[in-house]
C-alpha cells in the first residue's frame, strides 16, 4: 500500500515492561507519558509484555482505535520480536515497514543495570530517535521468489544419510554429495555400536535404500566446488574424481537446489603428543576398534585413557561419547577374555540420560575398573605401566599394562572452513558450524535455506545424529513444500541518474548482490541483497539508497538524539 | 498439493509440542495442538533464563507461542486430554475431552477484573505454590490462549452449584464481555486424525521421601524448579532470592546434584541436564547478588551440550562459584533455620559439614503424571524408566505406527534435545504422512 500524499502521519507508541526485565529499571510510566510529547505521536500505552497475546491485542487495539499509520515498540530486541510485531501490523492493513523497533532492555535496563535514572534518560533518546524515524518510513514490499522442489545434503554419513531419507521420501529430489568413495561416514570405522553392541551395519542398510531411491542421487568421492545463489535456488558446482580402468580423472557438475543441508560430521582427534601416543602400544579408542574389528586383539592388561585433549583450556569442550565409548570397548574386551584386566582413568564419567548411565553401571558390574585420575596431575604413560594421583589413596599408583588406550574427542574437520566460507555460514571457534539459536534453531542457519546437523555442529552420538538430519529435513521440507519464500524488502536500490559505473559496490558486496544486467547497467539483485549497507557506504556518487534505512530516515534519529541533547 | 487435507494430533504444548507443531503447520498439514493445561508453554514457561546464553526463557518462547495461536493450519485445544484411540482404517479416531473453562474463549478479553474481585485464593501450581493466585485466573502471565479460567474446585458458586442459593458470582458481576459462563460442561468430543505425536513432557521428582534431605520439612531446602520460579521476574518473589523461613536474602546456597537420580533407592538414570541447571542457578544468584557465594555438590560433572563446558568453566572462573565433589547424605538444620550439609568429600575421602543459608535440590526428571494414562490409551511401549520406548536407529519412532515421540516424555533431556527431537518427529510425521494412501 502506498500512502497518499497529505495523509496526516500518525505514530502509536507502545512501551514494554517484559516483566521487570525492563519495568524494574526504567522509569516506564514517565517514559510513556513522555512519548505522548514527541511529534505525530497521537497514542501511547504501556504493557507488562508487549509480545504476549494480551499485549498484542493492545496493538491491535491501538491501530484500529485510533487509526494509526505507523507503530513503534519499545521493548527487547527485533532479532526475536521484529517479524512478530510486524505481522501484526500486516494484520491490521498496514504495510509491515511502517513498523520501528526501539531496543530499550538489551540497550538501557540490562547494560545499564546499575544507574535507572540514566538508564531512562538514555531510553528517552531512543524512543525519540524511533518516533522521528518512524515519522520518514516508507512503505515497502517484500520479495516473492520460487523455490526449486529439491535439496542438497553435504556429507553421507549417519545423519546425512537420515536427512536425505525423509527429503526424498517425501517426493523431493535430493543430491547427496560424499568426499569419501562410499557413504556411511565414521560408521564404517566402528566395530560395535553401544549400548547393544548393535552391528554398524545393521544401521548402514539405510545405504542400500539409499542407493535404489529413484529420488535420491549419490556422488561419492566428490566434494563441492563452488555455491552460488540463494534460498530455493542454489546453483551449486559438484567436482568428482572418477576412476575408470585405473585411470583417475575429474568431472564437475552444476545442480540447481532449493535448500541445503549441511552435514559433513567430524573427525577423531589423533593425539600426536599426548601420553607417548605412538599408534602401537599407545592408541586411541578408534584404533583399538580396528584391531577389534579384525579380531587382532591380544593384550591382558589395559589403561584407557579418558579427556585426551579436551576439557582442557585449548579445547575445553566435553565430546560426549567418549566415556561410553571406552566402556562399550572395555565391555567387549572383558566379555571376549574375562581375565583381562581393564582401568578406566576418568576425570567425570559422562553417561547422561537413562540407558547410558544403566550401562555405566553394568559396566561395573563387569569388573572394569574406574579410577579418577586428577586433571592438574595428568597420568604419566611410561612404557610398561601407567602412573597417576589416586584420590583416596593420597598418593602415586601404578598400573601395570600392556595396552594404553586414549579417548580423544570429535574434533572439525578443516574442510569446514572453507564449506562455512562457501555457504557464508559462521562457524565457531573450534570450527564446528555455528546454528542461528543455540535453543531453539538448532538445525538451522540464519542464512535462509541452509540447515545443519549431525557431529559437524557438535559432538554427539547415532540416536542425535539420527533425529539432527531428520530435523534439518523437516526445516528444510517447509521450504521445499510451499514452493514460494519472500525475502525482505529492505534492500539497496542503485540510482542510475547519479551511477558513474565505478563498480566499488561491485567488489564490495559479499552475497554478490550486485551485477551488470543486460543494458551494462550496474544493478542489484534484491533477493540476494541482504541489506548491509556495504555498498553504499562505498559509494562515491551516493547513488545508493538502502531502502528501510534511508539517509534522511537516519539523519533524523541524529537529528531527534542531538535536538534532546540541548533540552536535557 | 492434498497435504492441507491431512491432520496430525500433538499431544501437549510444551516446547517440543510447539516446535513440532509449527514445523507441520509450516508444511500446510492441519494440526491439532492439545494441551491439557489452560494454556499452552510447559516447562519452559516457568524457567527464568536458559543456558548456556541466559537468554530469557519466556522472552525467547513468547514468539513461538504467538505464531501457534496465530498460525492458519495450527489449532489449540486447551484444558483438553485424550481420553480414547480408535484406530480405523489408516486414521485414528480420538476421543477428546475438553474441561470446562467456565469463561467463553472468543468472549474473555483477559482484563483482570474478574482476577481482581475473585475472593478465593489458591495455591498458584504454576509458581510451584510458592504464591497464592484466585480461583479465576490466567495460568500465567504470557499464556496462550490468553483467556482466565475457572477452576472449580475452588470457586464459591461452582462448588455450591447443587444449591439453591447462587452463591458468590462476582466475576460474572465485573466482567464487561458477559464471558462468565458457570453452567459449562466437560466436553467429550471425536477428531479423526492421521497421525499423532506425543509430547507430554516430565515431571519434577518430589524429593519429599528422601527425608535425610528434609525437604518440606525445612523451609530453606528448595527444589530447582522452585528456584527457577524465585529467581524469574515474574515469580512469587519478583526475582528477589529469599529464604522462605525469614524471607531474608541468603548470602550461601548450596546446590545438590543427583536428587533422585543415580540412585537405585529412586531412578537409577542420570537426569542429564542437573548440572548445567545448577550451574545456571549459580551464575544467576551471583548475578542477582555480587556477594553471595554458591557451591554445587556433585558426583561427576555432566556437561556436555553446546558450549555448556565452558559455561561451567565461566561458572568457576568468573562467578566464583565452588564445585564440590561428593555426594550429600544429610542435611540438618541449626536454630536459625540454617541448613547443614553432611557430605563425603570425594577428593579427600573425609566426612565434612558445610553450613549454608540456602539448599537448592538439583531434583530429577521423572515421566509427566497422567504419561501412564495416555501412553496405555496410545497402547506405547515404555522402557523400564516409564519413559516413551524408542529405538537407537529410530529415535523419535514408537511401537505404532503412524505415532511418533519427542521431547522429555522419552527420557530427560534440554531445550535443545527437544526442540531437535520434535522437528525429528515433524519430519517422520511428513513422512509417513506422504506415504499414506500412495
Amino acid at each position: 500500500m502506498k500512502m497518499k500524499k497529505k495523509e496526516e502521519t500518525r505514530i502509536g507508541v507502545f512501551i514494554c515492561h517484559c516483566g521487570t526485565n525492563i519495568g524494574g529499571i526504567l522509569d516506564v510510566p514517565s517514559l510513556t507519558e513522555y512519548a505522548k510529547t514527541l511529534d505525530n505521536v497521537v497514542f501511547t500505552q504501556r504493557n507488562l509484555y508487549t509480545c504476549s497475546e494480551t499485549g498484542l491485542s493492545a496493538i491491535k487495539k491501538g491501530i484500529k482505535e485510533n487509526n494509526l499509520n505507523r507503530v513503534v515498540v519499545a521493548a527487547c530486541t527485533p532479532r526475536t520480536h521484529e517479524p512478530l510485531f510486524q505481522g501484526i501490523c500486516k494484520e491490521m492493513g498496514l504495510n509491515p515497514y511502517f513498523f520501528e523497533f526501539v531496543n530499550i532492555r538489551e540497550q538501557c535496563s540490562w547494560v545499564h543495570q546499575m544507574d535507572h535514572e540514566k538508564a531512562t534518560s538514555k531510553a528517552r533518546d531512543l524512543i525519540r530517535m524511533g518516533v522521528a524515524r518512524a515519522s520518514l518510513l516508507e512503505a515497502l514490499e517484500k520479495h516473492q521468489i520460487d523455490v526449486e522442489p529439491s535439496a542438497l545434503v553435504i556429507g553421507g554419513g549417519i545423519s546425512g544419510m537420515s536427512a536425505a531419507e525423509i527429503l526424498a521420501n517425501q517426493g523431493f529430489q535430493t543430491i547427496i554429495v560424499e568426499k569419501k568413495p562410499q557413504l556411511g561416514g565414521q560408521l564404517l570405522t566402528l566395530h560395535k555400536l553401544f549400548p547393544n553392541n548393535m552391528d554398524p551395519e545393521q544401521i548402514l542398510r539405510k545405504r542400500d535404500e539409499i542407493l535404489s531411491n529413484p529420488l535420491i542421487k549419490v556422488y561419492t568421492s566428490s566434494e563441492i566446488s563452488s555455491i552460488e545463489g540463494y534460498i530455493g535456488n542454489f546453483d551449486i558446482k559438484i567436482q568428482s574424481t572418477e576412476k575408470e580402468k585405473g585411470e583417475e580423472s575429474k568431472q564437475e557438475r552444476s545442480v540447481k537446489v532449493g535448500a541445503i543441508i549441511v552435514a559433513t560430521g567430524s573427525d577423531v582427534l589423533k593425539p600426536e603428543g599426548y601420553y607417548n601416543y605412538d599408534g602401537k602400544r599407545v592408541i586411541t579408542q578408534k584404533e583399538l576398534e580396528e584391531l577389534l574389528k579384525q579380531d587382532q586383539f591380544t593384550y591382558q592388561k589395559i589403561v584407557m585413557i579418558q579427556c585426551v585433549g579436551s576439557r582442557i583450556p585449548e579445547r575445553p569442550y566435553c565430546s560426549t561419547i567418549c566415556c561410553m565409548t571406552a566402556m562399550k570397548n572395555a565391555r567387549i574386551i572383558k566379555k571376549n577374555n574375562p581375565e583381562t584386566e581393564i582401568f578406566i582413568l576418568n576425570r567425570d564419567i559422562y553417561t547422561s540420560g537413562t540407558y547410558q548411565e544403566e550401562f555405566y553401571r553394568d559396566t561395573r558390574k563387569e569388573g572394569i575398573i574406574f579410577s579418577r585420575y586428577d586433571e592438574a596431575h595428568p597420568p604419566e604413560v611410561t612404557d610398561h605401566s601407567v602412573i597417576y594421583y589416586n584420590f583416596s589413596q593420597n598418593g602415586n599408583i601404578e598400573i601395570e599394562c600392556d595396552l594404553v588406550v586414549l579417548s580423544t574427542p570429535l574434533i572439525p574437520y578443516p574442510e569446514s572452513e572453507s564449506l562455512s566460507k562457501m555457504l557464508k555460514v559462521p562457524i565457531d571457534e573450534y570450527g564446528f558450524f555455528l546454528e542461528a539459536h543455540i535453543k531453539l534453531r538448532p538445525v538451522d542457519f540464519s542464512n535462509d535455506g541452509i540447515f545443519v546437523c549431525g557431529t559437524c555442529r557438535w559432538p554427539g552420538n547415532i540416536p542425535e545424529s539420527i533425529s539432527q538430519g531428520y530435523a534439518a529435513a523437516s526445516r528444510a521440507s517447509r521450504i521445499l513444500k510451499k514452493g514460494k519464500f519472500s525475502v525482505e524488502g529492505g534492500t539497496a536500490w542503485i540510482d542510475q541518474d547519479k551511477c558513474i559505473q565505478c563498480e566499488v559496490c561491485l567488489k564490495k558486496c559479499n552475497y554478490k548482490a550486485i551485477s551488470r544486467d543486460e543494458d551494462d547497467k550496474v544493478v542489484v539483485t534484491a533477493v540476494l541483497c541482504k541489506g548491509c549497507g556495504a555498498c553504499a557506504t562505498t559509494c562515491p556518487e551516493h547513488a545508493i539508497v538502502m531502502r528501510h534505512f534511508t539517509d534522511n530516515q537516519i539523519e533524523s534519529q541524529i537529528a531527534a538524539l542531538l535536538e534532546g541533547t540541548t533540552s536535557d | 498439493m492434498e497435504e492441507h487435507t491431512k491432520r496430525v494430533m500433538i499431544i501437549g504444548g510444551g516446547i517440543a509440542g510447539i516446535q513440532a507443531s509449527l514445523d507441520l503447520g509450516d508444511m500446510d498439514y492441519q494440526v491439532d495442538l492439545i494441551e491439557q493445561k489452560p494454556c499452552i508453554g510447559g516447562r519452559m514457561a516457568q524457567l527464568d533464563k536458559t543456558l548456556p546464553t541466559n537468554d530469557c526463557s519466556i522472552c525467547i518462547l513468547a514468539p513461538k507461542l504467538s505464531d501457534c495461536f496465530r498460525h492458519p493450519q495450527i489449532k489449540i485445544h486447551s484444558l483438553t486430554q485424550i481420553e480414547a484411540v480408535k484406530k480405523i482404517g489408516k486414521k485414528f479416531d480420538v476421543t477428546l475431552k475438553r474441561q470446562a473453562r467456565f469463561v467463553d474463549e472468543s468472549a474473555c478479553i483477559n482484563c483482570g477484573q474478574c482476577v481482581a474481585k475473585c475472593p478465593v485464593k489458591v495455591d498458584d501450581q504454576f509458581d510451584m505454590e510458592m504464591r497464592k493466585r484466585k480461583a479465576i485466573y490466567l495460568y500465567y502471565l504470557q499464556g496462550i490462549p490468553a483467556v482466565m479460567a475457572i477452576d472449580k474446585e475452588y470457586c464459591l458458586r461452582l462448588k455450591n452449584l447443587d444449591k439453591n442459593k447462587e452463591v458468590c458470582g462476582l466475576c460474572q458481576k465485573v466482567c464487561p464481555k458477559d464471558a462468565i459462563d458457570f453452567m459449562q460442561t466437560d466436553e467429550l468430543y471425536h477428531l479423526e486424525t492421521d497421525a499423532i505425536i506425543v509430547a507430554i513432557g516430565s515431571n519434577q521428582y518430589d524429593p519429599s521421601p528422601l527425608h535425610l534431605y528434609g525437604y518440606k520439612r525445612y523451609k530453606n531446602v528448595i527444589t530447582g524448579l522452585e528456584y527457577e520460579r524465585m529467581i524469574s521476574a515474574s515469580g512469587p518473589t519478583s526475582g528477589h532470592i529469599r529464604r522462605l523461613s525469614d524471607n531474608k536474602p541468603p548470602k550461601t546456597i548450596a546446590f545438590i546434584q543427583c536428587v533422585g537420580s543415580r540412585d537405585i533407592r529412586t531412578n537409577s538414570y542420570c537426569s542429564s541436564i542437573c548440572c548445567t541447571y545448577s550451574t545456571k542457578h549459580a551464575i544467576l544468584s551471583k548475578e542477582h547478588d555480587p556477594e553471595l557465594q554458591s557451591y554445587i555438590f556433585y558426583i561427576d560433572l555432566r556437561a556436555g551440550g553446546k558450549n555448556f563446558q565452558k559455561y561451567v568453566d565461566r561458572a568457576k572462573n568468573e562467578y566464583n562459584v565452588k564445585y564440590i565433589r561428593g555426594k550429600v547424605a544429610e542435611i540438618k538444620i541449626d536454630e536459625n533455620d540454617n541448613p547443614i550439609l553432611y557430605y563425603e568429600d570425594l577428593n579427600t575421602f573425609e566426612i565434612k559439614t558445610k553450613k549454608v543459608e540456602l539448599v537448592i535440590l538439583a531434583s530429577a526428571m521423572i515421566p509427566t503424571k497422567n504419561s501412564d494414562k495416555i501412553t496405555s490409551i496410545l497402547d506405547l511401549e515404555l522402557d523400564e524408566f516409564n519413559f516413551i520406548k524408542t529405538n537407537l536407529e529410530t529415535p523419535v519412532s514408537t511401537n505404532i505406527s503412524g505415532i511418533f515421540a519427542c521431547g522429555t516424555c522419552l527420557g530427560p533431556m534440554d531445550i535443545p534435545h527437544s526442540v531437535v527431537n520434535a522437528s525429528g518427529a515433524a519430519a517422520k510425521a511428513a513422512e509417513y504422512l506422504y506415504k499414506l494412501n500412495r
